[in-house]
């Protein structure tokens, strides 16, 4: 104890405490404040750096599942309208069915109406002919058989038994 | 980069010059003769090292006396300012005189002596004699320059190239991580994130000046700087000011009026908290000078197994034996270089840590 009494020495303690805190002022100016600048902003450089990676990974995420949302509702999109498209021509295609079966029935009733009433006019128009021709037949036959009596008698005979027959 | 590199060169260039010249001069005599073999020689011999000095020896022949190295300047505060070289005491053979008062160097200190130089002892054996205020450049503070040149140099290349990029080149690689691992593992978990940035600046440097100063006394320079009781004083010093000053409300409170006891604890615990503001700094000077001196004793010791154990067991034994324990000592020491700094750091960060805590836990 006594020895490291004798070993202080003051002249040194002064030497050694200017030394010191020169030292430190120094260094804090020139050394450890750069130094400890240039590591905080280095850490805070990769920190913000591997921040920013991690966004931008999520919004890389967001966007691929909002494509993913944006064509699967494109898809069904599509799909409806293809579905809707299929409908509307088979209905479309029906319609058309219906309508041409409803004209085809129309224009056939309409033709057998024609053809009734023509075959009607024709049958009139033949009636009468034959009625005529009949007329004519029986005027040149009864010209002919009225020649002689009995004839007369023969065709009247004739007809009477027609008429009985009846 | 490029710059500091140069200033290096020069300043390796000058330091070389310096040696080369100063080898040339050559030193003086001491009082004692002969060569350093007997275990008083060593032990006086390893006491001497441990010392602060005002001589740079590099080494001494014993039989001649003749020391290689060089004095440095004395600078005392005695009535007026006087400075001279070391070289005019003589390593202690030669009285100074200097504005009327008569100097002595006697085991590495001045003292202020009649003509005759005489010295007187007190009945503890030490000497009585007045010191004046010796503020010289001595060997210690040649250390405390050299580590502070390294570290400017080194941690201002560092600063430098950041302005380069975000990744130091070079030395600052090294340096990079340990300047991390002070501030994530020392200031931080101490002290607190909000807190820490301000003591940076201190603690990095007691970090890295101790550290560079453990490891420069493990080179064959002989500074023995963080092994003086008067360095590890000044520096415990600033750790027990910055604390104090620091120190909010509640570490006043805890040390005079222990919140949470009843009052016949406060009163007792008083006096012990006070005391321990000065135990914990006096611990940190203690436990650095210890350790650093005794690992320049034992390592000192084992070389010096080398001689004493030569007429026992043989030159190439005892030099092998003193070999092996030393480099076995050697590589402790450099991890007590390391530790020491970083146990002084860190009990630092831990005082300062407890003065400037908030205490929301209560």
């Amino acid at each position: 104890m006594f020895q490291l009494l004798n070993d202080f020495s003051p002249g040194l303690f002064i030497m050694q405490t200017i030394l010191l805190l020169v030292v430190i002022l120094l260094l804090r100016k020139f050394a450890w404040k750069p130094i400890l600048d240039a590591l905080t902003a280095r850490e805070e450089g990769i920190e913000n750096a591997l921040n920013m990676a991690e966004n931008a990974r999520k919004e890389i995420a967001a966007l691929e599942a909002k494509n993913d949302n944006l064509l699967k509702e494109a898809r069904a999109e599509r799909d409806a309208m293809i579905k809707e498209a299929k409908e509307t021509g088979v209905r479309m295609v029906e319609e058309a069915k219906q309508k041409a079966k409803e004209e085809s029935e129309k224009i056939i009733s309409q033709a057998q109406a024609a053809i009734t009433a023509e075959k009607n006019v024709a049958l009139a128009e033949l009636k009468n002919q034959v009625a005529n021709m009949a007329l004519e037949i029986a005027e040149k036959v009864i010209q002919g058989q009225m020649t002689s009596d009995e004839k007369q008698r023969e065709v009247a005979n004739k007809f009477a038994e027609e008429i009985s027959l009846n | 980069m490029r710059k500091s590199k140069k200033i290096t060169r020069y300043l390796l260039l000058t330091i070389v010059t310096l040696f080369a010249t100063s080898l040339l001069a050559g030193g003086g005599e001491e009082g004692h003769a002969g060569p350093i073999n007997t275990e008083e020689d060593i032990q006086a011999y390893i006491q001497h090292h441990l010392q602060d000095d005002h001589y740079f020896t590099l080494f001494t022949n014993g039989e001649t006396g003749h020391h290689v190295g060089f004095a440095l300047p004395v600078i005392i505060l005695d009535g007026g300012v006087h400075i001279f070289s070391a070289a005019e005491f003589d390593h202690g053979n030669q009285l100074v005189e200097k504005g009327g008062n008569f100097y002595r160097y006697y085991h590495s200190k001045i003292y202020r002596t009649d003509e005759n130089g005489t010295i007187n002892y007190d009945e503890r054996g030490f000497p009585s004699n007045g010191k004046p205020l010796d503020l010289s450049i001595t060997k210690n503070v040649v250390g405390i320059l050299l580590a502070s040149v390294l570290l400017l140099l080194l941690f201002g290349g560092l600063a430098k190239s950041y302005q380069k990029g975000p990744i130091p080149t070079g030395v600052g690689r090294v340096l990079e991580p340990l300047v991390i691992y002070v501030r994530d593992e020392i200031a931080r978990p101490n002290i607190g994130d909000k807190k820490y940035r301000q003591f940076m600046g201190f603690l990095l440097t007691v970090f890295f000046f101790i550290w560079i100063l453990n490891l420069l006394g493990m080179t064959p320079l002989g500074f023995n700087v963080t092994g003086n009781i008067t360095i590890t004083v000044c520096l415990a010093l600033f750790t027990f000011f910055i604390v104090q000053f620091r120190g909010n409300k509640e570490y006043w409170k805890h040390i005079f009026w222990m919140p949470g006891v009843p009052v016949i604890m406060k009163i007792v615990l008083m006096p012990i908290e006070v005391l321990g503001m000065f135990t914990k700094p006096f611990s940190l000077l203690i436990r650095l000078f210890a350790n650093i001196t005794a690992g320049h004793f034992v390592m000192m010791s084992l070389i010096a197994l080398m001689i004493l154990l030569k007429q026992d067991f043989g030159v190439v034994t005892s030099t092998t034996i003193s070999f092996v324990l030393s480099l076995f000592i050697m590589l402790i020491e450099l991890l007590v270089a390391f530790l020491q700094a970083f146990i002084f750091t860190m009990l630092s960060a831990l005082f300062i840590g407890m003065a400037v805590a908030d205490h929301d836990h209560h």
